[in-house]
């Protein structure tokens, strides 16, 4: 083992590793560490072309390597260190070592004072949900499909079918057009779009490609590569209604069926995993319940917007650093609880001690609402706190902040819920 | 009146468009929407993206964009004129790698440097 021991260590060089990094480093942390396991910065923005990043974090439009650019020059005359081509084996969350290999520099174990969890996440695949047909080739996830097409310069295909409206689904229907190809549909088995408002908009509509709600895949054929694939109807159990099918000849299928944190390593060291999030439990700080490991980004939750990861990233940067010059957060805990409607809440758990002015409490609602809502917050049976919205979906991540003064007010758990009607 | 989903943010507000009252537009909760919304129903633009070709470079495409927004019906026609170009590498984030493309007074532009 290398005597040097990193003030912090942040394992992945995406968006959320980067914006740890350099908050960390802002925030006093003498030794930063990156590891990457790419050859170069920047994360799954650098084969995300299109524009539309960082209207909230540098108010103008970006492509994702601009975006992801703009961090990486940031890095310069830091000091900063990076490791390229490393890949993390595995985490010891007690000690805060990490165990990984490079073709240049062979097996590592590396210190930290403190870890910043920014591995991101992955896609789920044909596998994970279970597509029934053949098993020809033609079938990718939308996310490899957009690395071959916008990073490697390969065409994947020149009919395709869309099965999901994830964001990446769309943004790739988009792509995929523009390149030539014919995008014959977008099906959904959801009755309603798991993506943005703006990408049907630009994506799907902009090309008058349809989108099939409550609709998914029954069969694909093909002899070796795909060559059409029979799409139904479902109904409110997701199951295929007989009779409604439609047969779409297409050489290929695109995948955007959701994503999930990607969190080996995590699990591997015992880091407590919330089952909701597929991410660690954090507290306010983004500290796990493994102290002086924090996690941030995509391998926490799943986000809309890389400008929210970055606004994130920042806050467990920041906090690492002051773990690692010995600041320990103290004080009892409030458990966020999810009440009617909630999916899930980031964080789970939060120590009054440690905000100074509240917390930003994101969170996914469960179903699609619309008209007078509330969001609302209880804690022993006493409404504390309530937010009004007029729309609320599963795609687009929520937040409220619960104020310091509120936080007091709270007994040891705090439970959110969406209320339809005024009151 | 028209009805749109507005594309400047993530946010989707949804627009209506009063085409015989001078393209009024309600729904919006921005002065940027309320453009949007005007510009849509008169003269509709989009920032197109799109990679070129690179040769000796470490990666063998570089993504570019229209550096402002284009008349929507010269899509196709951009993504056309980027078709087949091979630019040498180095390429420098901000590059012009094609002027005034489609004679729109709009620069295709690098989005990384190569």
């Amino acid at each position: 083992m290398s005597e040097k021991v990193y003030d912090v260590v942040v394992v992945g060089g995406g968006p959320a590793g980067l914006a740890a990094a350099l908050s960390a480093k802002e925030n006093g942390a003498e030794s930063v560490l990156i590891l990457e396991r790419d050859h170069e910065l920047g994360g799954i923005l650098n084969q995300c072309i299109h524009s539309g990043f960082g209207l909230q974090w540098f108010k103008e439009e970006l492509t994702g390597p601009e975006y992801a650019g703009r961090f990486i020059a940031q890095l310069e005359g830091t000091g900063i260190e990076t490791a390229l081509d490393t890949m993390v084996l595995s985490l010891d969350a007690q000690t805060h070592t990490v165990h990984a290999v490079s073709r240049t520099e062979g097996f590592r174990s590396i210190r930290g004072r403190a870890i910043v969890l920014a591995m991101g996440c992955r896609e789920r695949t044909r596998g994970a949900i279970g597509t029934p047909g053949m098993r020809c080739s033609g079938v990718f996830t939308a996310g490899t499909a957009q690395r071959y097409v916008n990073m490697e310069g390969y065409m994947v295909g020149r009919r395709v079918l869309i099965l999901g409206s994830g964001d990446i689904g769309l943004i790739m229907a988009r792509r995929m057009t523009l390149e030539g190809a014919k995008v014959l549909a977008c099906v959904e088995v959801m009755p309603y779009s798991g993506g943005l408002a703006r990408n049907i908009a630009q994506c799907l509509d902009d090309f008058g490609i349809p989108l099939y709600l409550s609709h998914t895949i029954v069969d694909i054929q093909g002899d070796r590569r795909v060559e059409r694939a029979v799409v139904a109807q479902v109904d409110e159990h997701r199951r295929p209604i007989p009779g409604t099918e439609i047969t779409f000849d297409c050489d290929t299928i695109l995948l955007s069926v959701g994503l999930i944190p990607e969190n080996e390593l995590t699990r591997g060291a015992g880091v407590e995993i919330d089952a909701r999030t597929n991410g660690a439990v954090v507290r306010e700080n983004m500290e796990t319940e493994s102290e002086g490991v924090f996690a941030c980004g995509n391998v926490l939750h799943v986000h809309d917007l890389v400008d929210y990861v970055t606004a994130e990233s920042r806050r467990a940067g920041a906090a690492a650093a002051a773990y690692a010059r010995g600041e320990r957060a103290e004080g009892g805990e409030i458990t966020l609880k999810n009440g009617a409607g909630i999916g899930y809440t980031v964080p789970q758990r939060v120590r009054v001690q440690n905000c100074e002015k509240g917390v930003d409490v994101f969170f996914r609602v469960r179903a699609v609402y619309d008209g007078d809502l509330r969001i609302a917050a209880y804690s022993g049976g006493e409404r504390i706190a309530a937010f009004r919205r007029t729309h609320l979906a599963p795609g687009e991540m929520e937040r409220v902040t619960l104020p310091r003064a509120i936080l007091e007010k709270a007994g040891e758990e705090i439970t959110l819920c969406v209320e339809e009607g005024a009151t | 009146m028209r009805e749109l989903v507005c594309i400047v943010c993530p946010k989707g507000c949804r627009l209506r468009v009063d085409e015989e009252n001078d393209f009024a537009v309600t729904g919006n909760s921005c002065p940027r929407g309320a453009q949007y919304g005007r510009e849509e129903c008169t003269n509709p633009t989009r920032v197109v993206t799109s990679t070129v070709a690179v040769s000796g470079g470490v990666h063998p495409r570089c993504p570019v964009k229209t550096n402002a927004p284009i008349p929507k019906s010269k899509m196709f026609d951009v993504m056309a004129a980027l078709d087949g170009l091979v630019i040498p590498a180095p390429v420098a984030l901000g590059q012009v790698i094609v002027p005034d493309v489609c004679g729109t007074g709009v620069d295709i532009v690098a989005t990384r440097s190569v």
